[in-house]
Order: structure tokens, then C-alpha cells, then sequence
């Protein structure tokens, strides 16, 4: 086992090279020029050599490949760079919009949890009923619905009935739990909703799945309580391709949530991401894409970790 | 006639009790007619829609960076925040012109003190001009070309600072008085020109306190400030919200008290009708504008003719009342702002093209000069835009809805701003809805804009007029009041009717609506003004 | 036909994914009663898409400053817009867009995807590993942020916006063709087929293609409701359609958001819109799923 988990990890870094220079790539094929969106966009005039020389501070005069091992030597070190637009580190930068980011996912994915695991089962068990359509219509329209349209008939909701609306500002959850969460709620509910669809129409299928088995039939002919059945041994087995959705969703938000931010006036990843793209900020969309994918790669890794903790056979393969 | 004689006692005591009824009465009618004196105390808390890209105001154009950071320091001379455009002392406690106008000598205040202590002499003064109108290699002074007229700074002693000119300057003094002129420590500049891109060391009325990103800035009184009895707020607070939808939910909610740009129409109704009489709202003529900017390097827009047609087809009196309502763009006006001090009246503007009253004898004679110079009825253009929601892009919506009423067929491009400055820079586009934000109103600010192009490159229009960069030159040299008047009318008729080379579309509105307890807050006609040191909260 | 194990495979493949006998649509009508009422949505939504210019009642980028805001009314069914323009004739209209959008979007996406992952099942080798590595990562990537990164280097304009989208999907599908494909790759008729010196052509439009067909067109039918609902988030972020253009996703936008509590008119219809769009096409694509191959159906 610690020879797998040692050999998944390893491969981990080469992967992660390869994400960095893909990114690199395609995120310097991008036209504009930040220098100039920084200095003339205001209106002012500003002389063709004070434009060269922050071209040279910005190190933009250099040569592609030049430009590229700098930021790969950068990465070895841990250090994603500073941001072209405010010289600030990269990782600060993106640290700041993470704590909110990751909340929000953690919200959103308790959520969607919450509600797909039961209805999932509940679905699942009563197929063909009309609870299993009912599960099935509200999951459907929630991958139908685009959540920032939702997000926008929350915010109308409760300026309406409520004549209230959430914190303009983001205070941390240790700070000021009261406005924290009532903040995040509706944005955490508006997001939830879609990705609890995905893990609900998988956990129905996945639970049609073993449902069929023949070990659940057995215990059924056993004459335990129906519920108990289903419970204990078929949503444990279940599990698995369950927690493998909702781990690659999950992966998906952090960054993923660019509009739900602007609805809610979120200070997050995917904010920072429209406004560095805005910007021509090829440092901080490197830094932020990175950042995207190996949370991706990482889920990834946890997920066949997992995978191999559950299941004996993968683990010698 | 027998003179009653009250006991003596008595007369004093009824002399003293009318006097003090005589007092009682007028301090009555005094105190209730008098406004109530700064309160001192309280955190504002404010709205800034964008984020200061660094915190060098010498450096940077955006109004994004005087709201929260211009507290932090003083100028030498600057606006009367509650009266424009009075120019007042800053750090300059009095200032003398010489006759030929060529001098100008400022006595510089003493025991101001920066933020870490140290006394500020004219040696900080002279050092910080000299960044802004002389700056050294690799330091970026975006307002450099104003001050072309400066020949030397100097500060012959620790309180004069000498300034003098190559040639004379009506307005050298507003000139001077721009809000981004902030005053550094010398020492700091000496060490690294650079370090004010991101770090903060003035003297103003309010200290550094912290700055997280995308959220907020926050600034603290200063209690060594000069100036005795201010700053009134305790601290101040600049919350960087970009939605117009969550700035004006953060002020009906009270998170802010105000937002210092100025709001759109429907947000400033949306919170007076849910704060009543908590809020009141102050507008104010802006000094900013949409201009349409065709390509007169490219066919069919180097025909003037064309370009006269364009301008004919835009019902500026009828889309005014319209996009008031939607948008903060109003006021119709020409190249100097309408309802400023140079102001072309209505009577003359309306002989210019595209400004008279009578929409549909313009538009048919649009339609003849475009007949006239070949333009097929459908002619497709495209129209290049920026990607910003206000007014950018209701602007370009309302003229391809007007263009469209001649027969043309219109194009609406929107572009990110960097995209669409490279376009524009590159004469790669048919016409272009560009803007002017100014600070303040002067002939030499606002014409600059339309001198040829190969003299200010900030003209994207792509024309040469060496009649208009003599005009220019005339009324820049100009003391005569009147005469500098007639100069600009005759720029304005050629730039926007006779040759229409490019032409406003309409100018803004300020509107800026704030909760009552702000006080000491006076709006003006430009943005970049705003200034905290007289601003209190009265509860 | 012949008997050759080739053909064969496939007639038998695909005859027993569809039952035999005429009367075809109505059982499908009775077994999936919602894919059917989704099926005709997206009819009338075509017909309305083509119909446009005579159904509409008004003209979709003409403004109005009289009736600027007015609510749903005799005069405008869904009411107007802050420029006075009538929502129902740009909802009309913006269906053309999000068709458009959406339909060439999905389809070039699937179909360069589809390609690249038979050619990547086909060839193997060091081609296949360098191919997966790449659409690994291009998959490691949430929707919306590779396809802002596409519109951003390849700049505004619809045609822009469709290939943005496309190139987005394309790694998807690839990883979903390409898993298929390789199931046939490896049969013993396909090795057999090669033994006999049969082209690489042969091989991939025989064997592979219908055996990929069947997830192809489900990927597909998915594809059409997300680039619908990529089309929106893009517009909504000023990034797609442009002003005046009617696309749902920009009336989404803008106005609709600061107006919202003085014209709720002007977000809910389109974002309705939207809903229903990819409604139907989802539950078009779970029937088509679960007719086309039994063994995925649950």
C-alpha cells in the first residue's frame, strides 16, 4: 500500500510540470499588452520609453523560453511570481480569495451532500414511483438551471419579501460567524443546488446498481428491515463512484464559480481570475490556472488513494 | 412729565434681566438658524468601484486611487473641496506671482509633520515636483505634459518653494492644485523613486492602517495633523464593491454612506426610495464625456462629408432626456463643459452639426451627404466599444439605434479595454466611442484632446490640423478672458461641425447620492476632487 | 450483406439497441413521456428560431424611450427592457443565437473531440500517451475558465465565441469517444481486420465509428445544454454577444441585475428561457442514453 501511495504521489510532480507548461503556453497566446492597459487606459500620455522600460521591470522584453524557465525555477522554489498589475506576490494574491473560495465550496458541497444522498436513496429504493420522478424532474431542472440565474431570483427574493440583503463585505468565520454565514448562505445554496443535482442522479444510479446485486437480495431474504438493508450495506458500496463525483465537482469550483461571485459581489477565485484576465495579468492567470488544476490533480490523487483503500485489486495492479 | 425712579437695585437688576432676555432671544434665533458645528468622531465608510492598480498618485489616472488613498497626503495647493474651483493653501500658506507671470513663490507651512514623525520642509516639496514635472529615468509622471511651461523648481530656503515659468499660465495655479500631486518625504524618493508604487508616507490627515485586497482600505486619524481640529472622522473605511447592484445595496443597508463617483439613475431612485429622508442626494454637472470618434484615416470616413452625417443623425436633445433616465450621461455640450465657466450657450451650439434642435431636418440632410458621398443605404460599419457596462455600453447601443435611422447598418463591437486601446492606437477600427474625465475646467485640459494626432497621441481620431494646433497655442497664451472665449468657439466650430473630425455624444451627470449624517461634503463637477479633511458624521 | 463478422457485429450491435417493429415512436412516446414533452419544446423553439422575423412582434433592437421598463401588458406580453425593447421578440430572437451558438458549438466540439480520440484509440503508442496528457489537463480545467482563457486569446464576435466553446468540449469528448473506441480497438475482429492488411480508414469507419456513435450522440445532446449555459455565463460576463445582439444570457446581464427589483420582468424570462432550453435537451439526451444503450440505462 505505501508503495502505491508513495508511487502515486511521486508522479504527482511530473504531471504538475506538464499543467505548468500547458498553461504557460496557452495563457502567453493571449494578445494584449498590461503595460499599456496599465498606463494609457486612464488617459494619459505617456512616452514610448517609459512604456519599454516597464516592459524590461515587468521582464516582458525577454525571450519566451527565457520568461518560461524563470517561472518554472520559480515553481521549484514554491514561488508562483509576482502579479504584473500590482507587484504583489502571486500567492498572496491568491491566498486572500481562497479563504472565501474554499468556504464557499465547503458550503456548497454540504449542501448538495445533504440533499443528494437522501433523495438519491430515496429515489433509488422507490423507483419507478412517483418519488423516484419527482427526485429525478428536481435534479434534472438543477443541471438545467444556470446558477447565477438563480443566484440573481435568491438576491430578488430577498430583497422583496425580506427587504433585507447579505454583507456587502467578507468577514473570516472566526471573526464574525453571524455575517460569514449569512453572506455565504445564498451563494453556497445557489451553487449547491446544481451539484447536488450531479450527486443526486449518481447516487440514484449507483444505488440501482447494487441494489441488483446479490448480496443485498440475500440480506433482504435475511429479513432485516428494509431500511437497515439499504442503508448499512448498499450505500456504503454505493459510496464509491458517489464520492468520486463529488470530489471532481468540488475540484471544479474552486475558480469555477466566476459568475456566482459577480451575482453575490464575491471577493474569490474566480473574481480574480475575470479581473487578471482583464488585465493582461499573465503572471497571476498562470498562478491562478495552476492553482485551479492541481486541485484537480490533487482530488484526483485523493480519489485513487481512496479508491485503492476501498478496493484490494486496484492496489496490485 | 415726572421721571419714575426705580431704586437703584432695582435698575440694575431689570437692565441685567433684559439683557439677558435681549440674548436669550437672539441666541435663540441665532442657534436655531445656524448650521450645527463639526461633530468630531466616527468611521465613514465609502464605496470605491475599482482598485488602485498601484498607490503612486503621480503615477496613475483612475479615480481609483484618489478615493482611497489622496487622505493620506496633502498637496501644495489644491480645490476647495466646498467650493470649486477656488484654489486654496495646502501645504502653501501663501504664494506670490510675479508681474510678467513667469515667478511664482510659495511660502511653505511650518511644523507639518509625515506620518513617522519627521518635519517637512520645502526640500520634500521640491523633490515630489520634481518627480511629477521632471521625472528621472524609469518613473512614470502621467500628467508630465501639463507642466511643459515649468523651466525650474527650486527651494532657496526650508519654507520657499520657486517655481518658474517658460511662459506665462492663466491657470498654472489649478494646474498645480491637481488632486494626484501628492507631496513625498525626500529622503524616501531619494533612496527609491519607486517605493510610493507601493507604500504610503504623507503628511495628510489620515495614517496608513491596512489594505486587503479586493476587499477594502482603511485609514486611521492622524493626530499630529497640522491643520488644528481636523481631520473630524476618527478613521475612514474604502469597501472596493464593483457591482452597481451591491453598491446600492451597501448603501441602503448602511454598510457605506456614500459612493464618491456617482451612481446611475435607477440606483440613486432605488435607495432614496428605501432610505427617505435618512439620505439625500447632491448632483452636480460632470467633467466627463462620451465622445464618437470616427477613423479619418479610413474609407468612407475621410470624407467629411460622412463623418458631418454621423454626428447629423445623433438626436442628442432626445437621447439626452432618454438616457438620463437609464444612464448618468445628460447634459448636451461641446468641447468645454455645459454649465462651466466656459461653456458655449445654448443659442451658439445649437448652429453646430448634430446640436440643433430639429432632429429630422438633420437627419435628412445626413441622408443627402451620405447620398452625396457614395454611401449605399445599408452601408455596414463596425463600431467599436469598450466592455464597460456604464455608460460605455448603453452609448453605443443609443448610437446604433440612431445610425441605424439613416439607413446605416451599424456594427456594435465591444472589446475589452486592452484589445480596444490597441485597436484604437492602431487606427484598427471605423469609428470609436471613446471618453474625456477631467479634473477641472480649463480650455488648455479639455482641447488638448483634440490637437493633431501626431501631437497628442491620446487623439485616436488620426487627423492633422495645424489650424487647430495653432488655435490651440493662441488660447493657451491667452490672459484676455474674453478673448481666449472666442478662440475656443472657434476651435469647437471646426473640430465638431465644420470638419467633424470627432464630436461629443453627451456629457455626464454627477449624481451622488449619501446618507444625511454625512456632512461637510460638497459635490462638484469632478470626481478626482474628493477630499476628506472637512468631512464629519453628525450622529 | 455479407457475412462478414465486421458488418455483422454492427447490424446486430444496433438492431438490438432498437426494438424491431413499426410503432417505434409511440413506445418510446409512453416510455419516456418527458423526453417526448422535451422533444416538443425544442420543436416549437426551432420553429420559433427560423420564424423569427414574422413572429416576433416587434423589431428586437428597436428602442422604445417611451416604454422604457413597462411591465408585461397587452402591448408587450413580456414586457420591455431599459431601452424600451420588447423581451418577447428578443427572447424570439435570442433563440436564434442560443441555437446557433449552441448547436455549432456542441457539434464541432464533440466531433474534433470524437476524431482525435479515434485517431489517439487507433494509433496507441507513444501518440495515444502524449494525446491523453494533454486533454488530462485540458479536462483538469473547469468549463468556464478554458473558455475564457480561448475568448480572451481569440477576441470578441460570435464566430470567436463558437469555437471558444468547441475547443472547450473537445478534450471532454475526446476522453468519453476515445474509452469507446478503445473497447472496439481491442477486439478480436478489429485485430483480425488488421491482419488481413485492412486500412487504418477501413478500420475506423467500420468498426470504431458505430461503435462510438451511440455515446457520441448522448455526449452530444449534454453538450447542447451546457454551451447553451456556457453562452450565458459568457455573455453575462460581457465576454460573448454583444449589445444589441438578443442572446438570453446577455439580456441576463447589466440592466437586468441593477434593475431587478424595478423590473423582475427583464431576468426571469430569459434565465426561464435558458431553463427550459437545456431542459430539454437534457432529458432528450438521458431517453436517448437509456434507448440507445440498455446497459447504461438505470
Amino acid at each position: 500500500m505505501l508503495r502505491y501511495v508513495l508511487a502515486r504521489v511521486v508522479l504527482v510532480l511530473p504531471t504538475l510540470w506538464a499543467v505548468a507548461t500547458l498553461i504557460f503556453l496557452l495563457v502567453r497566446v493571449i494578445p494584449g499588452d498590461i503595460v499599456e492597459l496599465r498606463l494609457v487606459s486612464g488617459g494619459a500620455y505617456v512616452t514610448r520609453e517609459v512604456i519599454q522600460q516597464e516592459r524590461v521591470r515587468l521582464g516582458l522584453d525577454k525571450p519566451l523560453w527565457a520568461q518560461y524557465g524563470d517561472w518554472i525555477a520559480g515553481l521549484a522554489r514554491l514561488d508562483l511570481g509576482t502579479s504584473m498589475w500590482t507587484g504583489a506576490p502571486v500567492s498572496r494574491e491568491i491566498a486572500i480569495r481562497l479563504e472565501l473560495s474554499l468556504q464557499l465550496a465547503l458550503m456548497a458541497t454540504v449542501v448538495a451532500v445533504s440533499l443528494a444522498i437522501p433523495l438519491g436513496v430515496w429515489a433509488a429504493v422507490r423507483r419507478g414511483t412517483w418519488a423516484d420522478h419527482l427526485v429525478q424532474v428536481f435534479s434534472v431542472a438543477g443541471l438545467a438551471t444556470p446558477s447565477f440565474w438563480l443566484g440573481i431570483l435568491l438576491l430578488l427574493f430577498l430583497l422583496s419579501v425580506f427587504r433585507w440583503l447579505p454583507p456587502m463585505t467578507f468577514t473570516p468565520l472566526w471573526r464574525d460567524p453571524v455575517a460569514n454565514l449569512s453572506q455565504l448562505i445564498w451563494p453556497a445554496l445557489a451553487v449547491g443546488y446544481r451539484y447536488s443535482a450531479v450527486a443526486t442522479r449518481m447516487t440514484r444510479s449507483a444505488m440501482l446498481e447494487v441494489l441488483r446485486e446479490d448480496y443485498v437480495r440475500t440480506a433482504w431474504a435475511k429479513g432485516l428491515a428494509e431500511r437497515a438493508v439499504v442503508l448499512r450495506h448498499a450505500l456504503r458500496n454505493a459510496l464509491l463512484p458517489v464520492v468520486t463525483v463529488i470530489g471532481l465537482e468540488f475540484a471544479f469550483l474552486i475558480g469555477g464559480l466566476v459568475v456566482t461571485e459577480q451575482v453575490f459581489n464575491l471577493n474569490g477565485v474566480g473574481k480574480l481570475f475575470v479581473d487578471a484576465i482583464a488585465r493582461r495579468d499573465y503572471t497571476l492567470i498562470q498562478g491562478l490556472m495552476l492553482l485551479v488544476a492541481s486541485a484537480y490533480v490533487l482530488v484526483n490523487v485523493l480519489l485513487d488513494l481512496l479508491y485503492a483503500r476501498l478496493d484490494p485489486r486496484i492496489r496490485y495492479a | 412729565m415726572k421721571a419714575v425712579h426705580l431704586p437703584r437695585r432695582l435698575q440694575q437688576l431689570g437692565a441685567a434681566a433684559l439683557l439677558v432676555a435681549v440674548l436669550v432671544a437672539a441666541s435663540g434665533t441665532v442657534g436655531s438658524s445656524a448650521p450645527a458645528p463639526p461633530r468630531r468622531g466616527g468611521s465613514l465608510s465609502f464605496i470605491v468601484s475599482a482598485e488602485p492598480p498601484s498607490f503612486d498618485g503621480h503615477r496613475e489616472t483612475t479615480f481609483a486611487v484618489i478615493h482611497p488613498i489622496r487622505p493620506h497626503y496633502n498637496l501644495l495647493v489644491k480645490f476647495d473641496p466646498l467650493n470649486y474651483p477656488k484654489v486654496v493653501p495646502d501645504l502653501a500658506e501663501s504664494w506670490t506671482v510675479s508681474q510678467d507671470g513667469l515667478t511664482y513663490t510659495f511660502r511653505i507651512r511650518s511644523g507639518v509633520r509625515f506620518h513617522d514623525g519627521s518635519l517637512l520642509t520645502s526640500r520634500d516639496i521640491k523633490a515630489s515636483l520634481d518627480k511629477i514635472i521632471f521625472p528621472p529615468q524609469g518613473v512614470v509622471s502621467a500628467r508630465q505634459a501639463m507642466y511643459e511651461m515649468v523651466e525650474s523648481i527650486s527651494a532657496p530656503s526650508p519654507n520657499t518653494v520657486v517655481i518658474r515659468l517658460k511662459w506665462p499660465s492663466a491657470t498654472f495655479l489649478e494646474k498645480l492644485a491637481s488632486p494626484f500631486n501628492w507631496i513625498y518625504k525626500a529622503d524616501i524618493l531619494e533612496r527609491d523613486p519607486r517605493w510610493y508604487e507601493r507604500n504610503v508616507m504623507g503628511t495628510g490627515p489620515f495614517r496608513f492602517k491596512e489594505y486587503v485586497r479586493g476587499s477594502h482600505w482603511e485609514g486611521v486619524r492622524f493626530e499630529n495633523y497640522w491643520k488644528p481640529g481636523r481631520p473630524y472622522l476618527d478613521g475612514y473605511r474604502a469597501l472596493f464593491i464593483s457591482s452597481p447592484a451591491a453598491q446600492a445595496a451597501a448603501l441602503k443597508f448602511g454598510q457605506a454612506l456614500v459612493e464618491f463617483r456617482g451612481f446611475a439613475p435607477a440606483q440613486r431612485d432605488e435607495v432614496v426610495q428605501f432610505l427617505g429622508d435618512r439620505a439625500t442626494v447632491q448632483e452636480s454637472g460632470w467633467l466627463c464625456n462620451i465622445l464618437v470618434v470616427p477613423n479619418n484615416q479610413r474609407k468612407p470616413f475621410d470624407d467629411f462629408r460622412v463623418r458631418r452625417a454621423l454626428t447629423l443623425a445623433i438626436d442628442r436633445w432626445g437621447g439626452s432626456r432618454a438616457l438620463s433616465q437609464i444612464t448618468f450621461m445628460g447634459p448636451v455640450g461641446g468641447v468645454m463643459r455645459p454649465g462651466g465657466p466656459f461653456a458655449t450657450p445654448e443659442a451658439e451650439l445649437t448652429k453646430l452639426a448634430g446640436f440643433g434642435r430639429d432632429i429630422n431636418a438633420a437627419r435628412q440632410e445626413a441622408r443627402r451627404l451620405l447620398r452625396e458621398a457614395g454611401v449605399p443605404e445599408g452601408f455596414e460599419f463596425t463600431v467599436k466599444n469598450r466592455n464597460v457596462p456604464m455608460p460605455y455600453i448603453p452609448a453605443g447601443i443609443f448610437l446604433v439605434d440612431q445610425w441605424r435611422q439613416v439607413g446605416l447598418n451599424p456594427r456594435h463591437v465591444i472589446q475589452e479595454t486592452g484589445p480596444y486601446l490597441a485597436d484604437l492606437r492602431a487606427g484598427n477600427y471605423d469609428v470609436g466611442i471613446d471618453f474625456t474625465c477631467d479634473f477641472f475646467d480649463d480650455p488648455d485640459v479639455q482641447l488638448v484632446k483634440f490637437v493633431s494626432s501626431d501631437r497628442n497621441p491620446l487623439n485616436y481620431a488620426r487627423y492633422t490640423d495645424r489650424l487647430l494646433d495653432g488655435l490651440y497655442r493662441q488660447q493657451s497664451r491667452e490672459r484676455n478672458l474674453q478673448r481666449r472665449l472666442q478662440i475656443v468657439r472657434q476651435f469647437e466650430r471646426r473640430v465638431l461641425s465644420d470638419r467633424a473630425y470627432q464630436y461629443h455624444l453627451l456629457w455626464w451627470q454627477r449624481i451622488v447620492p449619501h446618507w444625511k449624517k454625512l456632512q461637510g461634503y460638497k459635490v462638484g463637477p469632478s470626481h478626482y476632487l474628493e477630499d476628506l479633511e472637512e468631512v464629519w458624521l453628525s450622529e | 450483406m455479407t457475412g462478414r463478422p465486421d458488418a455483422l457485429a454492427a447490424r446486430v450491435w444496433l438492431s438490438a439497441a432498437r426494438p424491431r417493429t413499426g410503432g417505434r415512436l409511440m413506445r418510446f412516446a409512453r416510455r419516456y413521456p418527458l423526453a417526448v414533452a422535451g422533444g416538443g419544446f425544442l420543436v416549437l423553439l426551432v420553429l420559433a428560431a427560423v420564424l423569427a422575423p414574422w413572429i416576433a412582434p416587434y423589431d428586437p433592437l428597436a428602442n422604445d424611450y417611451l416604454s422604457m421598463f413597462s411591465p408585461p401588458s397587452s402591448r408587450h406580453w413580456l414586457g420591455t427592457d431599459s431601452f424600451g425593447r420588447d423581451i418577447l421578440s428578443r427572447l424570439i430572437f435570442g433563440a436564434r443565437t442560443a441555437l446557433l451558438v449552441g448547436l455549432s458549438a456542441s457539434v464541432a466540439g464533440a466531433t474534433v473531440g470524437a476524431l482525435v480520440g479515434v485517431a489517439s484509440a487507433y494509433f496507441g503508442g507513444t501518440v495515444d500517451l502524449v494525446i491523453q496528457r494533454i486533454t488530462d489537463i485540458l479536462v483538469s480545467f473547469p468549463l468556464i475558465v478554458l473558455a475564457m482563457a480561448m475568448v480572451a486569446i481569440l477576441g470578441s464576435g460570435t464566430a470567436n465565441l463558437v469555437v471558444a466553446i468547441a475547443l472547450s468540449f473537445a478534450p471532454r469528448a475526446e476522453l468519453v469517444v476515445r474509452s469507446s473506441a478503445l473497447q472496439v480497438r481491442h477486439t478480436t475482429y478489429v485485430e483480425a481486420a488488421r491482419a488481413i492488411g485492412a486500412g487504418p480508414w477501413r478500420i475506423i469507419l467500420r468498426h470504431m465509428l458505430p461503435n462510438v456513435l451511440a455515446p457520441y450522440l448522448v455526449m452530444l445532446t449534454a453538450f447542447l445544454g451546457q454551451a447553451i449555459l456556457l453562452e450565458a455565463s459568457l455573455s453575462f460576463l460581457g465576454l460573448g454577444v454583444a449589445e444589441p445582439t438578443p442572446a438570453w444570457g446577455l439580456m441576463l446581464s447589466g440592466a437586468a441585475v441593477d434593475f431587478v427589483q424595478k423590473a423582475p420582468w427583464m431576468a426571469v424570462f430569459p434565465g426561464l428561457a435558458i431553463t427550459l432550453t437545456v431542459l430539454a435537451f437534457n432529458v432528450l439526451g438521458d431517453a436517448l442514453r437509456d434507448a440507445l444503450d440498455p446497459r447504461l440505462r438505470v
